[in-house]
């Protein structure tokens, strides 16, 4: 069996150990466009503040492709693959066979047109150690930097690069920043957090033209910056699967085991699109604990084993400056809030189920909340006045807690 | 493997299991002059409600959500014991977010998380909050 990998990140990574649970010894390939050891994407923020380096950011230790018999190819870019002859083209030339194929191509920046967006020399996106690396050289004490787009990579970004530069700016369509993940009073929260920390926001908004170091907002407002960072959103990369004839959506269609509308061929990961089980919905759901699960259910099924991935919910966990946010699912149904000042705490439940929430700084116990979620549990089978004020096993009935805790002799 | 099981109907909800397991990760030779006046942060919780007490500490789940979903690879499985590597951990909280049990918590600085690992530092080849259990309610066995 000879089993080949396109991206060497979560997905592709939980691939090797899906596919080595079962099969230890045949062939591993993984064809990476990055010329570096696998490292944990979203660590590329602590790198630039100084709390992580090159080394301690490695998504898995030194030995991991020898320890799994892989070969890594990188950089190499894979620029098609041939279905019925089960082959992939790479950039360079190569040609590799497969008997099993992962897509894990992850995805690459968006970026829409601009007016003027070409007379801004220093311009930046977010998502890669390049990336990183780029902003890196030109970050002064004495820039100012100016984000397109309040979302989750924008505001890491400006975190990562608060204390090294002279000030930054924020502008976003939305009304209220982390716009996909919080309602209007977390929104609230976290943005007077970030202000406080001396974070500009220009909400509502949008950059009309760029003139060199000057943006011109649609309220006719100015900004001059130094430094621009592009972080408006992302789209995932389905181009290999897409010029093969596969099934498309808003990304690769998978199913349960991970399998493309291709033979033969899986994805997982950012490139995706699969089912929500807190809305019965498909969905992007571009986070690394889902990446990387699928990774791992492909592989199992890549090597013969038999395993779903079947209950994906979005999940998030994101700290700014001191600041912590929690959320998982949707935000549909009837809610329950509670907020203190200091703390932040959303329920949503429908149809006896908790369909999602969103903490703010209040982490405590929160898997008790996420797994109600992912496993779908009815409600009338807890005490929620209990739970929602506070997560503990407690507010299980006490049989179930016995099952869950390992039982008693 | 060996795993740390509670037998509910024996824990009185004393909360000793909390207060050894935070003077080990002490350098103290004194419980008392180790702990006293300090808020802790132990790896093991007591839940309590009227007549009901338990103490969880991490499972140690053969499918751990916990090492599968860490953004970072600090989190991973050795010799079926989910280890934790503070210096990779960045506090994201990912790993608290996806545990069912809430068995992994901030550590004490708040920069990273901390979750059970058996004692293993300690070799004595047995938890502390098992050996110091005044009711024996919490054991350390193999139940496959
Ligand atoms: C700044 C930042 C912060 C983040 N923070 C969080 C967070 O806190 N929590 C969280 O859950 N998620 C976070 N994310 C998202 C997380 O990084 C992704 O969900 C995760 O990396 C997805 O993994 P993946 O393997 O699907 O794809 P990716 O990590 O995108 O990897 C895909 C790889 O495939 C390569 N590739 C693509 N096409 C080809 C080709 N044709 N040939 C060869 N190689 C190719 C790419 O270059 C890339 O190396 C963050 C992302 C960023 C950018």
């Amino acid at each position: 069996m000879k089993y080949v990998i396109i991206g060497n990140s979560a997905a592709g990574i939980g691939c090797v150990e899906g596919i080595r649970q079962t099969d230890k010894d045949s062939e591993i390939i993984i064809i990476s466009d990055e010329p570096y050891h696998t490292y944990s994407r979203p660590l590329i923020s602590y790198l630039l503040c100084g709390k992580t380096n090159e080394q301690a950011m490695k998504y898995r230790g030194d030995s991991f492709y020898t320890e799994n018999n892989v070969t890594l190819l990188a950089p190499e870019r894979a620029a098609s693959i041939d279905v019925s002859g089960k082959t992939v083209l790479l950039e360079s030339g190569k040609t590799i066979p497969y008997d099993k194929l992962l897509i894990g191509t992850g995805s690459s920046p968006l970026i829409p047109p601009m007016n003027g967006l070409d007379t801004v020399t220093n311009k930046f996106t977010f998502m890669s150690l390049d990336d990183a690396k780029a902003l890196e050289r030109v970050l002064e004490a004495d820039r100012r930097v100016l984000i397109i787009g309040a979302g989750l990579i924008g505001l890491k970004c400006a975190e990562g690069i608060m204390d090294r530069v002279k000030s930054i700016e924020a502008v976003d369509l939305a009304p209220r920043v982390l716009s996909s993940i919080l309602d209007d009073t977390g929104a609230g929260i976290i943005q007077r957090h970030l202000e406080k920390k001396g974070l500009i926001f220009h909400l509502n908004q949008r950059v009309d033209m760029f003139d060199k170091n000057r943006a011109i907002l649609k309220d006719g407002a100015h900004i001059q910056f130094d430094i621009l960072i592009l972080a408006v959103g992302v789209r995932p990369s389905v181009g290999l699967v897409k010029d093969a004839g596969g099934e498309i959506g808003r990304a690769i269609k998978i199913n349960a085991q991970m399998e493309t509308s291709l033979s033969d061929v899986y994805a997982a990961g950012d490139c995706t699109e699969s089912l929500d089980v807190s809305s019965r919905e498909n969905k992007v759901m571009a986070l690394l604990p889902n990446a990387y699960m699928q990774g791992e259910c492909a592989g199992v099924n890549m090597a013969g084993g038999s395993k779903a991935f079947d209950n994906a919910i979005p999940l998030n966990a994101i700290g700014f400056l001191g600041s912590h946010v929690l959320t998982a699912g949707t935000y549909a149904g009837e809610v329950h809030t509670e907020y203190s000042g200091k703390i932040y705490k959303k329920f949503f439940c429908a149809d006896n189920r908790l369909s999602g929430f969103i903490l703010i700084d209040c982490v405590e116990k929160a898997g008790i909340y996420t797994n109600l979620v992912r496993t779908r549990t009815p409600l009338d089978t807890l005490d929620t006045e209990l739970l929602f004020r506070r997560p503990g096993l407690i507010a299980f009935m006490g049989v179930e807690r016995k099952a869950m805790l390992g039982g008693v002799r | 493997m060996k795993r740390v099981y509670v037998n509910e109907k024996w824990c009185l909800g004393c909360h000793l299991c909390e207060y050894y397991c935070a003077f080990t990760q002490t350098d103290k030779t004194d419980m008392a002059y180790a702990l006293r006046g300090r808020k802790i942060f132990p790896m093991i919780s007591v839940e309590d409600s009227g007549a009901v007490h338990f103490a969880v500490n991490c499972r140690h789940c053969a499918e751990p959500l916990c090492v599968k979903g860490c953004i970072t690879g600090a989190l991973s499985i050795q010799d079926g014991v989910v280890r934790l590597d503070q210096e990779r951990c960045i506090g994201c909280f990912t790993c608290i977010l996806s545990c069912p049990y809430g068995a992994i918590s901030p550590a004490e600085d708040g920069h990273a998380v901390q979750k059970c690992e058996l004692c293993l530092s300690t070799n004595e080849g047995v938890p502390q909050c098992v050996k110091n259990c005044p009711n024996a309610a919490i054991v350390f066995e193999d139940r496959g």
